[in-house]
């Protein structure tokens, strides 16, 4: 494996598979936030420091402990063109802010891509684990399996009282993230996501959309994670996280039903109207394809398009992003240009998955 | 609605954030979202949650030189990393874990915003927290122990005070 599958291939191994609860959740995530005990944080290294640090996290991966959750390949960050670390970043392998500062990071990445170990974030290290569909648990399970071979090896900063010792005080106690990716267009259709999504933040949930102008979420995807980090165990927080995302789940399927049982056609010519703009536009900008998408994806959910399958729309969602269109297209382009490339894109990715094109 | 930092642009991201049942709305607009710093998935450059945190990092009570002549949390500094706490409210983050220890008393109120507790209950690292871990086993079964007493189940309390002492030489022996 080298670094060429990871910038050039656009889905990760773990998106083309199919997870449980696919129709809502797209991904469940877990980052581990942890740091080495007497070095300073990244953001107040020197480069010196920031560099021990790397050879330091790096060099678990290649003693071969990592082993049983992987093979890996270490990336160093310098060593990647622009282009190549902001692809990482649209398939949600690096953070934006990794790929960005020029402090010494480094990513170590699993061969299907279910992992990746980040070095040098804001943390010293930081262990993501994305799976497909609805796995939280599952997430977490092996997220802390590899935290514990990193600190049979290396001394984390860890305090009784503070717990994990993190460069940001909304981090420290566990020290963990976990976050589900939804796709609500049901609950965004029948206006019901407002009420939901605040009675989510009342239970110390997060909750992070992109809004258009006017009230609707660009895509339809909602990601909801946990805000508190200290005072609740591990266990605690990714249960309330499981418990209040298998209820959204039922509510987003009951609001299909009544879409479907209330307003067929209507909700028919919706998807179908955007399935025809998918299929025929010469200029698509990123908001209405994400929205496009988004209609589509709940038509096959819905069963009211046979022949797209869901993988090839997970794959739309990611090339149609800039970073990956002129991956795909290997040319630098205008955000005219990367319009029309867009809709190319997706025409020819709905040709081929049709065989005859069209509708 | 315009947008809350430059009040020219309509604002297109709208964050709602609760702590503790607090709530704070923010709208502002994409380009005064790109000049705050990371933070939103799916865009290039999101808002940054360190620019809210430090809106709540920044309340130290005026006039903190108290009667036994301490420092303000002004001038504290990390003696390891050089970081003040000034510094550290404004950016949010800390310089390095010994900034904990350094800042000390003055992170519970913070803490107790952001996450509504200032204990951490969760896991303890397996090989360098053995000492940790046993101590918090014994502070359980000190606390069942007192229940027992109380409910006047003698063998029982018998039995923990015995394990509760086992525990106890061997976190002296670690
Ligand atoms: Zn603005
Ligand atoms: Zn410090």
């Amino acid at each position: 494996m080298s670094k060429r599958s990871y910038v050039e291939e656009a889905l990760s191994d773990w998106m083309k598979g199919n997870g449980p609860d696919t129709d809502v959740v797209i991904s469940s995530r877990i980052r581990i936030a942890r740091n080495l005990s007497g070095h300073p944080f990244p953001m107040l290294a020197t480069s010196q420091q920031a560099q021990d640090v790397m050879k330091q996290l790096t060099a678990v991966a290649e003693t071969g402990r990592l082993d049983s959750c992987g093979p890996f390949e270490t990336l160093e960050l310098s060593q990647l063109s622009e282009l190549e670390r902001r692809v990482l970043v649209e398939k949600h392998l690096i953070s934006p802010s990794l790929a960005n500062e020029s402090r010494c990071g480094a990513v170590m990445l699993s061969e299907n891509e279910s992992v990746s170990i980040m070095v040098n974030e804001e943390d010293h290290l930081r262990i993501q684990c994305l799976y497909p569909g609805f796995q939280i648990k599952e997430a977490w399970t092996l997220a802390s399996r590899i935290d514990d071979i990193f600190e049979e090896v290396t001394d984390y900063a860890f305090d009784e009282r503070r717990g994990y010792l993190t460069s940001c005080p909304t981090n420290v106690g566990t020290g963990i993230r976990s976050s589900v990716m939804m796709h609500l267009p049901g609950l965004v259709l029948t206006q019901q996501i407002n009420r939901i999504l605040s009675a989510i933040q009342q239970v110390g949930l997060a909750v992070r959309g992109i809004y258009g102008e006017g009230s609707e979420a660009i895509g339809n995807l909602f990601q909801i994670s946990n805000q508190i980090t200290l005072g609740q165990s591990e266990g605690e927080i990714i249960e309330n996280l499981h418990s209040v995302a298998r209820q959204i789940i039922e509510h987003e399927r009951a609001a299909r039903q009544r879409l479907l049982d209330e307003s067929r056609v209507r909700l028919e010519d919706r998807v179908l109207r955007s399935y025809g703009t998918l299929s025929h536009a010469m200029i698509m900008d990123s908001k209405e394809a994400a929205q496009r998408l988004s209609d589509v994806r709940l038509g096959i959910d819905l069963g009211l398009i046979g022949d797209v399958s869901p993988q090839a729309m997970n794959e739309m969602m990611v090339l149609t992003q800039p970073g990956f269109l002129q991956q795909v297209f290997r040319e630098k382009m205008t955000p005219e240009q990367r319009d029309i490339r867009r809709a190319e894109l997706i025409r020819k990715q709905l040709y081929s998955e049709t065989d005859h094109g069209g509708v | 609605m315009l947008c809350q930092e430059c009040d020219k642009k309509p604002a297109t991201l709208h964050f709602t954030k609760i702590v503790n049942g607090e709530k704070t709305e923010f709208h502002i607009c994409e380009s005064c979202a790109r000049e705050r710093g990371e933070g939103i998935p799916g865009t290039a450059n999101g808002f940054s949650i360190h620019s809210l945190l430090s809106g709540l990092l920044d309340f130290e009570p005026v006039g903190t030189m108290n009667a036994l002549g301490a420092k303000p949390a002004q001038q504290l500094r990390c003696d390891n990393c050089g970081l003040t706490y000034t510094q550290f409210s404004k950016m949010g983050r800390f310089g390095c874990s010994n900034c904990y220890t350094q800042f000390g008393s003055k992170l519970d109120p913070i803490l107790k915003r952001v996450h509504g507790n200032t204990t951490h209950v969760g896991k303890i690292p397996k090989r360098t927290g053995v000492q940790i871990q046993l101590k918090r086993e014994i502070d359980e079964l000190k606390a069942d122990l007192n229940m027992r007493i109380e409910q006047q189940e003698f063998e029982t309390a018998a039995e923990l005070r015995d394990r509760i002492r086992e525990l106890e030489r061997k976190i002296a022996d670690v």
